[in-house]
């Protein structure tokens, strides 16, 4: 039977008071195939009852298990350790962000970020009975924004996050824009001033970490790049969109 | 631990798609709602849901005369006649109501050129009613929902897993939790309280269910004294990717994939020769199922292929991108370019807690909705499709007529007596719970060896094909596999996010909803919807058009009829 080696950051807040972080070793016999979450589950239930993880779906879809896994922004769950270099794995919690414990991050700075934006769709003018109409081009334009999951990859891969904490980082921004390039918003004025300030839109500096980090292919540095260009085209050109 | 006590009108546990719905209708009527998920709301697994939600818009130039009288019809003949027709006629008046309010709060649907939200063809459907978006419509559908519960200011409690009901004489006056993030056990108290938890797919090893679908909040009300009802419908979707189970979108056969066996044919034709590939997704399991059993795998194996190549790259980047995303990921195959391995996996929970259409069930104060739950609208086999609407329809009226119980009753603060001594009592009860398994510790028996051998025992004795002898054999195992559960050990005890505390915690739950499944099961006497039973091979409406309630009795479940609301559908024979 094969073994994958696992080497994992571990830190428990009430054991490691001064926040010392150790890495501990696993080895973890597999049969066909293993993901990194099935690596985890298989140390969690026979070797270290004590290992804590977000999990969900293991599909994907849920965002729960982003991880910093060989030095790179991965799903745990999405991560076939087949495509990973020979040699130990080594998986540590997202970088720069507060340690709940082990591989368990505090999002919730994260979250009051998402929601300081006002991520939701808003009406000025009211709405039909039937369905707002939005034709199929317009419908295109969310296509790369919508498939955001929140994972928290590209948040903590931002130099920008880190060195001003009160920037709103790249999935607020990416959610902003999914809402400022949707046909059917008109929050533009009242969301606006969310995001276009100095701890969004201008503390943005293009170095594109979020990109590689997305484990969805997705582009915030984008969408930031188009709500530059949307304040502009408000601003001093007095539109709309 | 310190323990406090939090106080709310109505609290939702849960926050998918039916929780949020239902928080967001009490909180507009003005009721101070807490939600408490065990994952951020935006993790549930109603995000995992992809080929989409059934309306009568009437959108489709195919489907130009659809109706909800059409939609009733497909549906309560698709549940082989199980279903409370009342309760589905209701749901499909509600449904295109429901879809046009989720276009308002700007969920990201597919369009028609028109710009009027698109629909598809789906398994069971008279006409194209599957309003979609791409194959993502759960995530679509649910951070739609997340985004209003964060404008409505609705107040969630998150990472809190659920443990048991508070409940005084009779009446559900709250909720158990641990708290993942700051460990140890909190009472959160309440006037009413409503189960939103999702389905139990995960006591089966092949599902394609998140993992922490685990039956929990129909555990709890099963616990409490609340019956479950129609336990023995386990809905096996035909398409599930061969390795991993996860799932591959109806949408696939909706956009016109093709089912393929071990000789090359699209072998549909001799079960369905009309609807072929969309037939419903029990008849469709069991064609599957059948060719595998009779060799027809590929080479001979437990799988056969869904094969999208002809649909070419544009469809399928276009509408099916997810599922291309999965395959090459999970099984390591472009649907592009080559056919994907599938097999018929556990993929939903037809049964749950016996609910009215407003989601009260029988003990006072305490409502379910969505999965977890049973209206009835899906019977014995659930369309496509239908589980979307089911969440966002019935989470709707539940949070509505919580609201509606709620309303002008003046809140009893934690302050009433009763309530906190309540509270107390069901906080000193888990807690004894935990101290008795921490004592056991490691020489307690291996919880994780239980959980594994009654996923095996769930898949091996009660599958797509049932029979009465390999029934009694699975009963056999699942009882003494929670003999064995109630002497099993903790192995960490205390702390935050204590994996190995909650797990060990839900077991229980899931063996005894295994347990309710395998007795209704053998008890039914013939085949219907998803239960089919190859010593019993004919539906039999004489007997058996009724419901299982289960109780839980002890140890075992008891279990009663109730009877089936008919009335607009005559049952005939079901022929796709």
């Amino acid at each position: 039977m094969p073994e994958a080696r696992f080497r994992i950051k571990r830190h428990d807040p009430e054991r490691d008071a001064s926040g010392a972080a150790r890495y501990d070793e696993f080895v973890v016999p597999y049969e066909s195939s293993l993901t990194v979450l099935e690596g985890l589950f298989s140390i969690q239930e026979h070797q270290d009852p004590s290992l804590a993880f977000r999990y969900c779906c293991r599909a994907a879809v849920c965002g729960s298990c982003a991880m910093y896994i060989n030095g790179r922004y991965r799903l745990a769950c999405q991560t076939n350790i087949a495509r990973l270099a020979e040699g130990a794995i080594t998986v540590q919690p997202l970088p720069h962000m507060t340690v709940v414990r082990d591989l368990v991050c505090d999002m919730t700075e994260f979250f009051a970020k998402y929601e300081y934006i006002k991520p939701w769709l808003i009406r000025t003018s009211g709405t039909p009975e039937r369905e707002l109409p939005q034709s199929p081009e317009d419908r295109r334009k969310l296509d790369m924004p919508v498939d955001c999951i929140l994972c928290g990859a590209c948040y903590s891969s931002c130099p920008s996050v880190w060195a001003e904490g009160n920037y709103l980082g790249p999935a607020a921004l990416l959610k902003a824009y999914r809402f400022e390039v949707d046909s059917r918003d008109e929050g533009g004025g009242e969301r606006m001033p969310a995001w276009e300030n100095e701890r969004g839109i201008y503390r943005c500096h293009t170095i594109t970490n979020c990109v590689e980090a997305c484990p969805k292919r997705l582009n915030p540095t984008e969408g930031i790049q188009w709500l530059k260009r949307a304040a502009v085209r408000r601003r001093f050109l007095g539109k709309k969109k | 631990m310190a323990a406090e006590v939090r106080h709310h009108q109505l609290v939702v546990v849960g926050g998918g798609l039916a929780g949020l719905r239902a928080a967001i209708e009490a909180r507009a009527a003005g009721i101070d709602v807490a939600v408490l998920s065990q994952v951020h709301p935006a993790r549930s697994h109603s995000g995992a849901a992809q080929g989409g939600i059934n309306a009568a818009l009437a959108n489709h130039p195919d489907g130009h005369d659809d109706s909800p009288q059409r939609h009733a019809f497909d549906t309560v003949k698709g549940s082989d006649y199980l279903a409370d027709q009342d309760a589905v006629i209701q749901m499909t008046a509600d449904a295109p109501g429901v879809i046009f309010e989720m276009d308002h709060w700007g969920c990201p649907f597919s369009r028609f050129d028109d710009g009027r939200i698109a629909q598809r063809p789906f398994g069971g459907a008279g006409y194209p009613r599957t309003c979609y978006g791409a194959d993502k419509t759960g995530h679509y559908l649910l951070h739609c929902l997340v985004e209003r519960a964060y404008e409505r200011r609705v107040t969630m409690y998150i990472e809190v897993f659920v443990t048991d009901l508070i409940v005084i004489d009779g009446v559900c006056r709250g909720v158990v939790a641990y708290d993942m993030l700051r460990g140890g056990f909190q009472a959160f108290t309440a006037d009413a309280v409503i189960m939103a938890t999702g389905g139990a797919g995960r006591v089966y090893s092949n599902s394609t269910n998140a993992i922490i679908s685990t039956g929990g909040g129909a555990a709890i009300a099963y616990r409490a004294g609340v019956p479950l009802k129609d336990m023995e419908f386990i809905q096996f979707h035909p398409t599930g990717l061969r390795t991993t189970n996860i799932l591959m979108s109806e949408g696939a056969r909706g956009e016109g994939g093709y089912l393929i066996n071990g000789l090359g044919e699209r072998f549909m034709e001799r079960y369905a020769p009309k609807a072929m590939e969309l037939a419903p997704r029990d008849i469709t399991s069991r064609s599957i199922q059948t060719e595998i059993l009779e060799g027809r795998g590929i080479d001979g194996k437990e799988y056969v292929y869904l094969d999208l190549r002809h649909l070419g790259a544009h469809k399928i980047l276009e509408r099916l991108p997810g599922i291309r995303d999965l395959s090459i990921h999970f099984e390591g195959v472009d649907p592009i370019e080559a056919p994907v391995p599938v097999v018929p996996s556990q993929h939903y929970t037809m049964g749950g807690i016996d609910t009215d259409v407003d989601g009260r069930t029988r003990m006072p104060g305490f409502y379910a909705a969505g999965e977890c739950g049973c209206v009835s609208v899906h019977g014995a086999n659930r369309l496509g499709g239908n589980s979307l609407l089911e969440t966002i329809v019935f989470g709707r009226r539940s949070g509505a007529a919580a609201a509606e119980e709620l309303l002008g009753r003046e809140s009893e603060a934690v302050g009433a007596d009763a309530v906190a001594a309540a509270a107390r009592r069901t906080l000193a009860d888990v807690e004894a719970r935990v101290s008795t398994l921490a004592a056991r510790g490691v020489a307690g028996d291996d919880p994780y060896a239980v959980r594994v051998e009654m996923k095996a025992a769930m898949k091996e004795h009660f599958g797509v094909f049932r029979e009465a002898v390999q029934m009694r054999a699975g009963l056999e195992k699942l009882r003494t596999l929670k003999a064995r559960c109630a002497a099993v050990g903790l192995r960490h005890s205390g702390g935050v996010f204590n994996l190995d505390m909650m797990r060990t915690l839900e077991l229980e739950g899931m063996l005894d909803v295994a347990l309710a499944v395998a007795a209704g099961a053998l008890r039914r006497e013939e085949s219907r919807g998803s239960h089919a039973r190859t010593d019993f091979p004919k539906r039999d409406d004489e007997r058996w058009l009724k419901h299982t309630l289960a109780y839980l009795d002890g140890a075992e479940p008891r279990l009663e009829d109730k009877p089936v609301a008919l009335g607009a559908f005559e049952p005939q024979e079901r022929t796709y």
